[in-house]
């Protein structure tokens, strides 16, 4: 395992800018989540670092030796992408051992066998390890995908949208699967999704991406709790932060122009009057939708509340986000 | 009780769709029928007018296809009688077998020249597809449309100055000159074809083998190749059909050492005229290969001519 940075890196595909000049340090054994929606470079960025997308500018370091003009085998790089990573005309046990009979690795075969039964116990696939590729479930496939990365001990495991296609109760054990796995073998880690959950709940450090650029890095605490821009503070949180003019409420300080609230930022019982006008009980949580001077509002409230769409709640900010007119945070 | 299902046709739709396909099947068949017959009819059974539908059955054809003959005097015939069951055909008719016919060399260079430049032809185009479709090769579109434009005329407008390239070549009547000759005519299809089979492939195939330590070569023996076998097999079959039957270029440039079958097989001349039990009978035999080449790769080919379309 090893420490992985970026400097600088930057990558165009004629005139779309993909990656804009990226500086970013993965720590030794970390778990680092790179957030963004789709379209952001995400994709791109994996694809530098394992040297399948050659950079424009800029220097990659794994170990801190520069690996630009390295070969992707060079690199020690192990890589999940987010579509068509196994074989259809392989076992499921021989896509997993590919890895361990390429050249540079060439491992013995009993090793070979011994490793892939381990990888299938931990992913829980060692029941369909004679199966046909093809004959996988969706979930079972992308178990697999993970599997051929895992069974191989690189520098860095670069994860594309991994849990991206599967359905909700399998992502959440997968997570933790990943996590635990990532914990247990010190593996450094660079995973990349558009999921928020995914990032709050394995990431050590997460980075939020806006077109090819990191805009943030941080610990996920961090970033939520101090984003440096209104972008950033809507990546995480949910129900989203909400984006109000600054002037709404009193108090906000010279050139915001908007103001972030999340739940816990609105202080129910005392300030402006606002209208119920939904109320969504999802189980856990309680949504309320408020609506105040021609804004709308969503908050959380007690999850066995009494009120009815068209009761008044008065709400103040507390301890709010402060935007100016860039986006850019100043309180 | 019959329910309505929407994937499952009514037995009346079926019986419909078998007598047509049945009809339609007996059609086009007729022509092979026949010549699968004339291949077993008498030389008087062959011509007889009106055409006989219900005939003994002889091999004479095929012992003519495939042997010289002479006359020889009753007392020879008599002196000699016949050991094996051709030489009997043979002697009931006042004749002995000299030699064999030219028709199995005939064969023998059709199967070396159609299946040499198939050969050719698919690896050739394996190789250049997968090398239009996975790298920025500058002017792509141009050398693929001029790769293209080799086909839009008909191979035999270029006869003449073919021919005579040939001759100073010395490739004339050579088996290398037929399979480099069909070898090229073949090579824009295959190209074509191929590279759209290649393109269906993705490439995270290859990359995910190259970050796992393979070279591109052996990413494309162990990865590549295997997803295109279908591909391959459908291009590697139309190839085959083209150099197979190909005639014209065939007559022009081939005369007896390189000659293929289907110029010799119409040239087969009996005592008396035509021999057309043995003509059939050579069209039925060359007919052979081709068809059980294409039913030993129908499973490939099938989903093959899909041009990918029903993949996964
Ligand atoms: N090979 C490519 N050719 C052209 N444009 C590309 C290529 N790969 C990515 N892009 C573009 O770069 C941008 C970033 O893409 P990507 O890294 O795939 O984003 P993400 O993974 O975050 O969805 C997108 O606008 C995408 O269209
Ligand atoms: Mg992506």
């Amino acid at each position: 395992m090893a420490e992985v940075s970026l400097l600088n890196v930057a990558k165009t595909f004629g005139d779309t800018v993909a990656v804009e000049d990226m500086t970013m340090t993965v720590p030794d054994s970390a778990f680092v989540v790179l957030l963004g929606p789709t379209g952001v470079g995400k994709t791109t960025t994996l694809r530098l670092i394992a040297g399948l997308e050659r950079p424009d500018r800029g220097d990659i370091l794994i170990h801190g030796r520069s690996v630009v003009d390295e070969t992707p085998a060079q690199r020690d790089v192990a890589m999940v992408f987010q579509q068509y990573s196994l074989y259809p005309h392989m076992t499921v046990r021989d896509n997993l051992a590919f890895p361990l009979r390429s050249p540079i690795h060439r491992l013995p075969e009993d090793e070979v066998a011994r490793k892939v039964r381990e990888v299938a116990d931990v992913l829980r696939i060692a029941h369909k390890l004679d199966n046909k590729a093809t004959a996988l479930s969706g979930g079972e496939m992308q178990r697999v995908s993970i599997g051929r990365a895992l069974v191989r001990d690189p520098a860095i495991y670069l994860m594309d949208e991994p849990l991206s296609s599967l359905d909700a109760k399998l992502r959440a054990d997968l997570r933790v699967e990943l996590k635990r796995v990532q914990a247990s073998l010190g593996a450094t880690i660079l995973y990349v999704t558009h999921d928020q959950i995914e990032a709050m709940t394995m990431a050590t450090h997460v980075g939020v991406l806006d077109a090819g650029r990191l805009v943030q890095f941080g610990s996920p605490r961090e970033i939520y709790e101090s984003p440096v821009s209104l972008y950033v503070a809507g990546r995480l949180g949910l129900p989203r932060i909400n984006a109000l003019p600054a002037d709404l409420f009193p108090g906000a300080p010279a050139g915001a122009r908007t103001v972030g609230l999340r739940p816990e930022h609105i202080r129910h019982g005392e300030g402006k009057p606002s209208r119920v006008v939904r109320i969504e009980h999802l189980g856990d949580q309680t949504r309320l939708h408020l609506m105040l001077e021609g804004h709308d509002i969503v908050t959380l409230t007690d999850v066995h509340t009494d009120l009815e769409p068209g009761d008044t709640v008065a709400i103040e900010p507390r301890n709010a986000l402060y935007f100016d007119a860039a986006g850019a945070r100043i309180a | 009780m019959s329910s309505f299902s929407v994937t499952e046709p009514s037995d009346r739709q079926k019986w419909i769709a078998g007598i047509l396909v049945v009809g339609y099947a007996l059609i086009t068949l007729m022509p092979l029928i026949w010549i699968l017959a004339t291949g077993f009819k008498s030389s008087p059974d062959a011509i007889a007018y009106p055409p006989k539908v219900l005939f003994e059955p002889t091999l004479e054809g095929y012992v003519n296809l495939f042997t010289t003959q002479t006359r020889q005097t009753p007392e020879y015939l008599e002196a000699n009688p016949p050991t094996t069951w051709y030489e009997e055909i043979v002697h009931d008719k006042g004749m002995v077998i000299a030699g064999p016919s030219r028709f199995g060399g005939r064969f023998l260079n059709s199967v070396i020249i159609g299946f040499g430049s198939t050969f050719l032809s698919v690896f050739l185009g394996t190789l250049a597809a997968y090398a239009f479709s996975r790298y920025r090769i500058p002017l792509k579109d141009d050398l693929m449309f001029f790769i293209l434009s080799t086909r839009m005329m008909p191979p035999i407008a270029v006869a003449i100055p073919i021919f005579l390239m040939f001759r100073s070549l010395g490739l004339s009547d050579t088996h290398a000159g037929m399979i480099l000759l069909y070898t090229a005519v073949n090579l824009s299809l295959s190209v074509w074809l191929l590279k759209g089979f290649m393109d269906e492939i993705p490439r995270e195939y290859e990359e995910a083998a190259l970050i796992d330590g393979y070279t591109r070569f052996q990413a494309f023996c162990k990865v590549v190749l295997p997803q295109a076998t279908m591909g391959i097999a459908a291009t590697a079959i139309f190839c085959l059909i083209f150099a197979w039957n190909e005639y014209a270029f065939a007559v022009l440039l081939t005369s007896g050492n390189a000659q293929t079958a289907p110029p010799f097989i119409p040239t087969i001349i009996g005592v008396g005229g035509q021999d057309w039990p043995a003509v059939a009978a050579g069209a039925t035999i060359f007919l052979l290969p081709v068809m059980v080449f294409t039913i030993l790769l129908r499973k490939h080919l099938l989903r093959g001519i899909t041009f990918g379309a029903v993949r996964k």
